[in-house]
């Protein structure tokens, strides 16, 4: 019995913060289990007793659907109590700080609590500050650790494999918590990455060449400017939303000028590999980053990311309650 | 007899303690429980009308496939096969870990079908507890029945096997573990312990 329990310690992670903390069986358990919560959503009585006793609540400091959505329809599939908190409802409203609304909600027992909000590092002080188990579902311009999951997830079930894979992720680095989860992820898991923006959207790290130095976990990524050159064999191309206050921020010259040299359109899709998949973690601005015929044309899964967001958040809340570590 | 397996001795804190392995059935014996297992299901039930058989993840699993293939030679009729993942539906997730789960696949409608679980080794008997949860959750058998090949005791639930290849008295300090072709490349039901406890049976 002793050897089985061992062998069973395959999920090493107690706070979901971001995937630099990952190692790369953490991501595989995580993604394996998650083809049996896929099993689960087919079925007709779609609920197991898993998390069952367990409160789970989200708190979430900015707008969201498909975030608190997935993560709540997880949450309940699985049997654990879900108890939705948003800014605008609760006494943050009356100036409460957030430690003190995270206070008040573990003094209500939650196990989990999911935090979304527009300051990097938030997730990281509450779990610091709490007993309770902290999810990050985004923070500020920080990371996305879940969106990146499953976008590992949608990857690694259509092609077979991550790692050799060529992935462009192109658009708004510099903002983006999606593209800085995606490459601890990807570069975790042994694909070829390369980011592609104009230099104003692409963090000044990467361009001074510090991120890319020898022993970097991002050493072996590329920068790119040119997306034609960049799409050149690519397996995989991952769009970012463009926000647009970017232009009124002066990083870019004209949204127009952007989708003419960024955007992503039938001639350029024909450049990476045949039957490349094509990414999005939405919302979309279709025209912008993206042709609509592109978004919603053969090659495109954005639809199917959104699908399995569900089953890869289950499968994280399980591996959280089955981590000998964590005492929920 | 026991055997001296003389790669798995450990030591802790300086002690030399050797793993002793028991082997007590060979491939035959193994064969023949099964054999006799797929007519005492055939017997109880009067034959293949309405049985499923569910075999548990893993050892459960091809355990089932040879129950149902022993069953096609007496009878001519092939009973349905479904596996089972009791990840889920544990109640000691928290306490034990898990490891990856693999996948459920419960083949047809088994409301009103009479489903046999199969598993290799009775212990505790919480994994069946799960086990008839979560086939619950597919639809509402007429009957579930359990098929075991070995039964080791120290239940913690009521729950008993209607079917026991063998029933192999142990010590909670044992481990019993069914090897089977199909996953560990041959058929043996081995105890093994480690010398220093033996003596202790609770």
């Amino acid at each position: 019995m002793t050897l089985e329990t061992t062998a069973r310690q395959t999920f090493s992670q107690q706070n979901i913060l971001d995937l630099d903390s990952f190692t790369s069986q953490d991501i595989t358990y995580v993604l394996d289990n998650t083809l049996a919560m896929e099993q689960v959503l087919d079925r007709e009585i779609r609920k197991v007793p898993a998390l069952r006793g367990k409160t789970v609540v989200t708190l979430f400091y900015e707008s969201s659907t498909r975030t608190r959505v997935s993560f709540e329809q997880a949450a309940k599939i699985l049997s654990a109590d879900v108890i939705n908190v948003t800014s605008g409802g609760s006494s943050s409203k009356k100036g409460e700080s957030l430690y003190n609304t995270a206070l008040t909600i573990q003094a209500m027992q939650a196990d989990i609590i999911i935090v979304r909000h527009p300051h990097s590092g938030a997730p990281h002080f509450l779990a610091r500050q709490l007993e309770a188990k902290v999810i990050n579902a985004g923070d500020g311009t920080h990371a996305h650790p879940t969106q990146s999951l499953l976008d590992l997830y949608t990857i690694r079930k259509n092609i077979g494999t991550i790692e050799g894979k060529k992935i462009v992720i192109v658009g708004d680095i510099l903002y983006s918590r999606v593209a800085r989860s995606n490459l601890w992820g990807l570069t975790k898991m042994g694909a070829r990455v390369v980011i592609c923006g104009p230099q104003t959207l692409i963090p000044n790290d990467f361009l001074n060449g510090h991120r890319t130095e020898e022993g970097h976990p991002f050493a072996g990524v590329e920068v790119q400017t040119d997306l034609d050159a960049a799409l050149k064999d690519a397996d995989v191309i991952m769009t970012l939303r463009l926000q647009l206050e970017r232009q009124k921020a002066g990083h870019l010259p004209s949204l127009r000028e952007y989708s003419q040299t960024y955007g992503l359109n039938a001639r350029r899709l024909a450049m990476a590999k045949d039957g490349a998949l094509v990414m999005h973690p939405g919302p979309m601005n279709e025209g912008v980053e993206i042709e609509t015929d592109i978004a919603h044309g053969t090659q495109s899964v954005i639809e199917e990311q959104v699908k399995s967001g569900v089953a890869v958040r289950m499968s994280l809340l399980y591996s959280m309650a089955a981590s000998q570590n964590l005492e929920i | 007899m026991p055997t001296f397996n003389r790669y798995k001795h450990f030591v802790i804190y300086g002690v030399f303690v050797p793993l002793i392995e028991k082997r007590i059935q060979n491939p035959v014996q193994i064969e023949r429980a099964l054999t006799r297992i797929s007519h005492e299901i055939l017997e109880r039930n009067g034959g293949v009308a309405n049985l499923v058989l569910v075999g548990m993840h893993s050892r459960g699993v091809p355990l089932a496939h040879r129950i149902s293939s022993a069953i096609e030679r007496f009878e001519g009729v092939k009973v349905p096969v479904g596996k089972l993942d009791i990840g889920m539906y544990r109640d000691d997730i928290s306490e034990k870990g898990s490891p990856v789960m693999k996948p459920t696949d419960i083949p047809s409608d088994i409301n009103d079908k009479t489903v046999v679980i199969i598993d290799d080794v009775l212990y505790t008997g919480r994994s069946i507890r799960a086990a008839m949860d979560a086939i619950s959750d597919f639809g509402r058998p007429s009957q579930m029945q359990l098929g075991v090949l070995v039964d080791r005791g120290h239940r913690e639930l009521p729950i008993r096997a209607d079917y026991v290849g063998k029933n192999v008295p142990t010590s909670r300090e044992e481990d019993v573990q069914v090897r089977l072709q199909e996953i560990d490349g041959e058929d043996a039901i081995v105890i093994t312990s480690n010398s220093d406890n033996t003596g202790d049976v609770i």
